[in-house]
């Protein structure tokens, strides 16, 4: 530890600390742009300066001065640091005013107005007016595809968005050309950027270069009221804020939370709003004669019951989608326990996965935040670049950290991952025989991680890939004493949730290819459909009657019999679990529109209807049940314990395992879920990745 | 100085595939190369067309990004065609003292542009350098690294009419063989 005075108050820290975090920590606020904790150093902007007693007689950027580099007074009194002497201010005054030498003052019509770091410091550190009486500089324009708007003039050239792109998102696409007056930000090639994380780069950007196009010009920061929430898109339930004006969600920012998305988002989470305007079921709907017709709850309701009381449980049956929250599948459970209805299925891809292996054989273990630990990777079946953005960009800081040297093995369809792995096949034989050279590294590895996509489990031997999984995990020592490295990758928000409260099929209850096999036969009479839309609703059977609960007419509604309207993510308040396991609670931002509801309030009418009344009239009385069922679901923020002698027993299931090579899982990243399919920003950026990068990648 | 080992013909688009392959190969592993590997891509060409830089970057595992980084960072590095003779004439101290500014002018007047500017049919690229390190020749000017030291500042005529006779052409940086 190093002792250092700042501002007369003396600290003690540890001594690979910049000036600037040591001042921070010593509670001076130091003005910044190009300085960002999760990137690297530039040290171009000059607004942290400050003063530094015994070292040269001049202002020092304190972002980029180490503390242990501060040389102590002639008695070895700690070094004195100050950030608000005349030196400093007049430092500032003069930094600042030449970042505004060549920055237009048109705030008035800049979307960064009212959250832009340069107008907030120009505020605190500017002066009255500008000596530059000459003509500022004009900056042409640049194309960085359909996400992000531009606007060269006022760039300020801090690089935080080159390094970003280069360092986090690992896609070296932008770069400052030029120096001096001629500087300028470009991504060379006038393509859309390749990135899934590019969205973060308008949150990095401290000036209004670089903003939100779709959100370009509908709405100010202090008109929005800011709902914290967890996001839905994939499985690693990032943190986000979703801003409303009125009842429309104007746009999706993350939040902070180290343990998952650190502060990115992917731009499924992030550009995903316009999707929850369209396509929006706004009130039930009965199909007649082929057509769907308008109608009240009460006749929907009715239709249905009419339906279910002349239907044996055995040709009924329920399938849960990829969005849905704990809250809905437990009143789901409960309604089709109420009915008798064993084949209940919370897995529509198909997963292996099921709960009566244990927690441990379905969660990332390793935790995201646990992947910074992990000394060799085997992904099997995985893409985590499109299965989960964000925490590839974990994989790939982990790879950074180890100077490059971090062995990442793939087996599964080749995969870019923006960090150099080694693909060791694309087929199971190479897991089967796994490479001498892997297993050694793996092997001596401290804590390996081996990461089970569901590229893997929902293929037909799925489970006897599982269990390889497992038995190669225990072998080469991924679970020990303080360490699980055997871990699931999660593509859908609701899966680890569904396998927690046990959605799967009860005695004698089939399974989602059971329910459709069982279907084309004439064999299912009633179908309830929670949000489920990608299990393959075109396989069903004509005689099978179709319940769908839902928020947009997406596949699923189109084959339903009777369409409830439900509510999106950003409309109820939802607990989660995330990949990892650990369970978050979501917030209601918005309502959602027309006649739709929440969906567990949805299934709580439909069981009155029904004649099997569901024990709860509110979401609290509903949490109460869900509570007491599963104490787990109250810990919210955390991960409940899961016994790692699961992967043993896991590992000894063996099963036969099927030559054909893995197939990718997640074919548009874009259009990954009903919500997705509606956005028109989604479509183009699908677009644009089906025609445009593979000229970008050159 | 090299020899004149030449490039025989100086408007190739690009270098030839082959020939970028052999110079990433040279530069690749040693760090901070870049800028070497560019500076014998522009001995070779006289610039450094595009679609060299790009192949350059593949082949070398640098991005794009950073080798226009680079490029651009440095005025000695051309990214158009500068001509099929690059007339530089010195601008330093001693030069100046001798009257180079009129030997500019001359020239300027004798081609029809401006300092920094090319001629249209492509044959001449007039820039005003500094120091050239030869203040013994002062006044002088270097066409594609032949020097014509000791010129007449008024007679900017005879000097184009000289490189016209003696053809200078580009020849491969020092770098080549340097290390």
């Amino acid at each position: 530890m190093a002792k250092l005075i700042v501002d007369g108050i003396e600290i003690d820290v540890a001594p690979e600390l910049t000036l600037l975090q040591a001042c921070e920590a010593a509670g001076a606020e130091i003005p910044r742009f190009c300085y960002h904790e999760r990137l690297s150093v530039a040290g171009n902007c000059r607004m942290c300066l400050v003063e530094v007693k015994g070292g040269p007689p001049k202002p020092t950027a304190s972002c980029g001065m180490n503390v242990r580099d501060l040389r102590p007074g002639p008695n070895g009194e700690p070094p004195v640091v100050l950030t608000n002497s005349p030196m400093v201010k007049k430092a500032r005054e003069g930094v600042m005013e030449f970042l505004l030498i060549n920055h237009p003052l048109d705030c008035p019509i800049c979307d960064q107005g009212g959250e832009c770091d340069l107008q907030d410091q120009a505020m605190a550190y500017g002066v009255s007016g500008s000596r530059f009486i000459e003509n500022k500089r004009a900056v042409e324009d640049k194309y960085l595809g359909p996400l992000i708007k531009t606007s060269m003039n006022r760039c300020i050239h801090c690089t935080r968005c080159v390094r970003f792109t280069t360092e986090v998102a690992g896609i070296a696409e932008m770069g400052l050309i030029s120096r001096g007056e001629d500087a300028e930000i470009t991504s060379y090639l006038e393509k859309a950027l390749s990135s899934e994380l590019q969205g973060n780069v308008i949150d990095l950007c401290p000036v209004g270069a670089l903003t939100s196009k779709p959100y370009a010009f509908h709405a100010r920061p202090w008109e929005l009221s800011k709902t914290e929430s967890i996001d839905v898109m994939d499985a690693v339930g990032s943190a986000i804020r979703v801003d409303v004006r009125g009842r429309e969600v104007m746009r999706v920012l993350p939040r902070l939370n180290e343990s998952v998305n650190e502060e990115w988002i992917s731009d499924k989470t992030r550009f995903i709003w316009d999707g929850l305007r369209t396509q929006r079921l706004d009130r039930p709907y009965v199909k007649a004669d082929g057509r769907f017709r308008a109608t009240s709850w009460g006749d929907a309701f009715a239709t249905i019951a009419t339906r279910v009381t002349s239907t044996a449980p055995e040709r009924m049956g329920a399938i849960v989608g990829d969005l849905a929250s704990v809250e809905e599948m437990f009143a789901l459970r409960e309604l089709m326990a109420a009915l008798g209805v064993a084949s209940v299925d919370g897995r529509q891809d198909g997963t292996a996965l099921h709960p009566k292996f244990g927690r441990a054989s379905y969660v990332f273990n390793a935790t995201i935040a646990g992947i910074e630990e992990a000394d060799a990777i085997l992904m099997i079946g995985a893409d985590p670049r499109r299965e989960a953005s964000v925490m590839n960009a974990r994989i790939r800081k982990r790879w950074r950290a180890s100077g490059g040297k971090l062995p990442v093995f793939t087996i599964g369809a080749p995969v870019d991952l923006t960090y150099p792995h080694v693909h060791l096949g694309s087929d199971p034989a190479a897991l089967q025989h796994l490479d001498a050279g892997a297993l050694d590294v793996l092997n001596a590895a401290q804590k390996p991680l081996i990461v089970v996509g569901q590229g893997a489990l929902v293929r037909h031997d799925g489970l006897a890939l599982l269990s390889l999984a497992a038995k190669l995990a225990t072998e080469v020592g991924a679970v020990t004493e303080g360490w699980n490295g055997f871990s699931v990758l999660h593509t859908a928000a609701s899966r680890v949730g569904a396998l927690d409260l046990g959605l799967v099929p009860g005695e004698g209850g089939r399974d989602v290819a059971g329910m459709i096999d069982a279907s084309a036969k004439g064999e299912l009479d009633v179908l309830f459909l929670l949000g489920a839309d990608e299990f393959g609703a075109q396989h069903l059977g004509p005689n099978t009657f179709v319940v769908y609960i839902g928020s947009h007419g997406d596949t699923g509604a189109h084959r339903a019999d009777v369409i409830l309207p439900g509510a999106t993510y950003a409309e109820k308040s939802g607990t989660y679990v995330n990949t990892e396991g650990r369970v978050q609670l979501g917030n209601r931002a918005a309502f959602p529109p027309g006649e739709a509801r929440e969906d567990w309030a949805v299934l709580r009418a439909l069981s009155e209807a029904l004649g099997r009344k569901l024990p709860f009239d509110s979401l609290a009385q509903l949490r109460a049940k869900l509570y007491s069922a599963h104490p787990e679901f109250a810990a919210i923020d955390t991960i409940p314990a899961a016994d790692p002698q699961a992967i043993n027993t896991l590992a000894t299931l063996g099963g036969i395992v099927r030559p054909e090579p893995f197939v990718p899982l997640i074919a548009d990243f874009y259009l990954t879920n009903p919500i997705a399919r509606a956005s028109k920003v989604m479509a183009e950026c699908s677009a644009l990745a089906r025609s445009g990068h593979s000229i970008a990648a050159e | 100085m090299t020899d004149d080992t030449a490039v025989d013909d100086v408007e190739i688009e690009e270098a030839p595939e082959d020939e970028i392959i052999v110079l990433a190969q040279k530069w690749k592993k040693k760090r901070g190369s870049l800028i070497m590997a560019l500076h014998e891509l522009q001995g070779r060409l006289g610039y450094v067309p595009r679609e060299s830089a790009m192949k350059l970057g593949r082949e070398m595992g640098v991005p794009l990004a950073n080798i226009y980084e680079v490029l651009t960072f440095y005025n000695y590095f051309k990214l158009e065609s500068p001509g099929k003779y690059i007339i530089s004439v010195c601008t330093g101290t001693a030069c100046h003292i001798k009257g180079s500014p009129k030997l500019l002018h001359g020239i300027e007047d004798e081609l029809g542009i401006k300092e920094g500017e090319s001629t249209p049919d492509g044959e001449y690229h007039l820039q005003g350098v500094r120091c050239l390190g030869c203040c013994g020749l002062a006044p002088l000017a270097s066409v594609n690294g032949k020097v014509y030291g000791k010129q007449d500042v008024t007679n900017a005529h005879g000097l184009l009419e000289q490189v016209k006779q003696d053809q200078p052409m580009h020849v491969a940086a020092e770098a080549t063989d340097a290390e």
